[in-house]
């Protein structure tokens, strides 16, 4: 299976094995500045993150809550340009060993070039990509080019896909399953819903072999314990940006191992 | 490929055009509708319910007007204009809104929310969210609130909720992500009432067909009233749909030029614009391929136009497939020609046009002129002028002096 040369599977199912959970977090490229995105992002993987997704600031990002949309929003009135992502994943994976995907909408990828992206990307020590606006359906590009430079590709499975959209994204995914928890856009909420189990176990049905990962809403560490108990990894995103635009990187270090606290521990 | 293939043709792909790009939230509520479109068109009740709605609701069909005075500003040829502006709410938006609400009743949905950037859409869903007791949201950028204030007055005395939309450039396109963000979390009770032909499939293709009424009206009217097709058909262009709603019907019609006039803003050769086909190359935006304004990183780029309706950095997929095929022409008109043009067609003939379709007229006097005598155009007036007034005002100088 493909899946054994992903640094990202292995790293789940090492964490998996060893009785813990995981905890998979995002932080925008470029935000506040090219240099203090690598500095927040290091800081995360030395405090308790075990996969790292590094966002690409995009001009529409319709998946994103307004946390993120604001931090994004930020590093593009800063000057970031598509070619500092590789530079950020550069400089992070020279310092930790932590798999680091790149969550991207798709328009930047297809003017970069897919292939292109995808080389760069590989170059840089980048593991894969999650792909909120690509389906597999429309995928045909990005399957080719990952399985040449072999990288992860990451879909989403959500509470409204059926089985057999379910058994497709499980399939051609390679290194975990985006499990979204709710519908609706990425920002912290009071509950993760119930739907998520739902997803879980409908991805568990279809591919038993392959990670699912929950994301969107995930900001408490009962949260990211709950979502362990049932999947192969929380995702947390706004609360990270959030306590970085609070308090820095103290305050995003303190965050990150509150959040990370219960399941390194059980 | 033979000539009838260009009419029949559906998506979910326009050539390289189109597609799904979406986040998968979206793809069952996508799936559901396109299923309930395909059977609601085989379903003659279904066509019945649209017609009766059309005739006693809509006001359909619309009439042509032919232009005399109008025309003799552009050279030797005659000017038709198909009245989209007479239908109830002002434009031809209620055509397909009207379609999609039926099809919401059907979905058994009871919210519908749409983008709006003149308003003219979002007035129109208004509407017929009122007639069908629908719950109804309109996101609009909030520069668009501002030099469309009246409209915004009407969508809420219509009963919906406007929701000013500040991200980003706060115009159509940012109405349209956060209508995209209000779906993705609302998808189960609510039908995204898309008000262009672009957007993921099946909009391109659905709404498309619930204009073309304008074009198998316009057509069979041609000639019946004048015996004969025009050389030319134009219209505005924006995202799109009052230009395929008339291009439709004469697609496998050769002899027919297709001209859309986009927004050259401050003109085509400054930044500032909003002339994608002209200046654009294909990407993806707002879940389909198609040309888009765009920087190197692919980052969308703001786009211009004194019209709102206009001022969109994307296009539907079908109107890249037609250019591309070299079947349809595209040309941009500045703010001030267009501004001209509406100031024209309302002193010679007596009807105030939209800013938005202004640009077609322009660009109408500036084509003429270079046609053969004798040669006749077809417009589509998409849309009367009543709400942009303010603005017209301003740019003529029309008020008094406060004293």
């Amino acid at each position: 299976m493909s899946e054994n040369t992903s640094p990202t599977a292995n790293r789940l199912k090492a964490n998996r094995d060893a009785g813990r959970g995981s905890l998979v977090g995002y932080f925008p490229a470029g935000y506040p500045t090219i240099q203090g995105a690598i500095d927040a992002a290091v800081t995360m993987c030395e405090n308790g993150v075990d996969v790292l997704e590094v966002g690409v600031p995009y001009s529409d990002p319709v998946m994103d809550g307004p946390v993120i949309q604001e931090a994004t929003q930020t590093a593009l009135e800063a000057g970031f340009r598509l070619k500092d992502v590789f530079t950020t994943v550069r400089e992070i994976t020279k310092v930790v060993d932590t798999p680091v995907l790149v969550m991207t909408y798709w328009n930047p990828v297809l003017q970069y070039g897919v292939e292109r992206f995808a080389a760069d990307l590989a170059a840089a020590g980048g593991a894969g990509l999650i792909t909120p606006d690509l389906i597999p359906d429309e995928a045909k590009e990005w399957l080719e080019a990952s399985e040449k430079y072999n990288l992860d590709r990451v879909f989403l499975a959500t509470p409204t896909s059926s089985d057999e959209r379910l058994k497709r994204a499980s399939e051609l995914s390679r290194g975990f399953v985006y499990s979204v928890s709710t519908m609706g856009i990425t920002g912290a909420r009071e509950e993760v819903d119930k739907l998520a189990r739902g997803v879980v176990a409908g991805v568990r049905r279809v591919a038993p072999e392959q990670n699912t990962c929950v994301g969107i809403g995930i900001s408490t560490a009962d949260q990211v314990d709950e979502v362990n108990d049932y999947s192969d990894g929380a995702i947390v995103g706004s609360a990270f940006v959030k306590a970085f635009q609070h308090g820095g990187l103290e305050e995003l270090k303190a965050k990150v191992q509150e959040l990370s606290a219960k399941i390194n521990h059980s | 490929m033979s000539e009838q293939e260009l009419r029949s043709h559906v998506g979910p792909y326009f050539g390289e055009f189109g597609g799904r790009f979406v986040p998968e939230s979206l793809i069952a509520a996508l799936d559901q509708l396109e299923a309930t479109y395909n059977f609601a068109k085989t379903d003659p009740e279904f066509a019945l319910q649209l017609a009766e709605l059309h005739r006693t609701y809509t006001g359909r069909p619309s009439i042509i007007t032919e232009v005399p005075k109008f025309a003799s500003h552009a050279g030797d040829v005659r000017i038709f204009l198909k009245r989209e502006d007479l239908n109830h709410t002002g434009s031809h938006k209620i055509n397909n809104v009207i379609g999609q609400a039926l099809l919401t009743k059907r979905m058994g949905k009871t919210r519908v929310i749409a983008e709006t950037g003149a308003g003219q859409h979002g007035v129109a869903t208004a509407t017929a969210a009122a007639l069908f007791g629908l719950e109804c949201v309109v996101y609009m950028g909030k520069v668009d609130t501002e030099r469309q204030a009246l409209n915004v007055a009407r969508m809420r005395l219509l009963g919906a909720e406007v929701i000013p939309v500040t991200t980003g450039t706060a115009t159509l396109k940012d109405a349209i992500n956060e209508a995209l963000r209000d779906w993705v979390a609302n998808v189960d009770d609510t039908h995204y009432l898309l008000g262009t032909v672009a957007g993921p499939h099946p909009f391109p293709t659905m709404v498309r067909d619930f204009h073309s009424v304008i074009g198998n009206e316009a057509r069979q009217q041609m000639l019946d009233e004048f015996g004969f097709l025009p050389d030319v058909v134009a219209a505005c262009i924006g995202g799109g749909s009052n230009a395929i709603g008339i291009f439709h019907a004469f697609l496998d019609d050769p002899s027919v030029r297709l001209l859309g006039f986009e927004a050259a803003g401050d003109g085509i050769d400054t930044p500032r614009h909003a002339a994608t086909l002209s200046l654009g190359r294909p990407g993806v935006l707002h879940g389909a391929r198609s040309y888009m304004l765009q920087d190197e990183d692919g980052q969308t780029q703001d786009s211009h136009s004194i019209s709102a309706g206009l001022d969109y950095p994307g296009v539907g997929p079908e109107h890249s497939w037609l250019k591309d095929l070299g079947r349809a022409e595209y040309r941009g008109i500045s703010d001030d020609e267009a501004m001209q043009a509406l100031r024209l067609l309302s002193r010679t003939e007596g009807i105030i046009p939209a800013i938005e379709t202004a640009h077609a007229l322009a660009g109408a006097l500036k084509l003429g002129k270079e046609l053969p005598a004798g040669s006749s155009i077809l417009i589509n007036l998409s849309g009367r002028g009543d709400k942009d007034m303010e603005t017209a005002a301003r740019y003529f100088d029309l008020l008094d002096a406060k004293g």
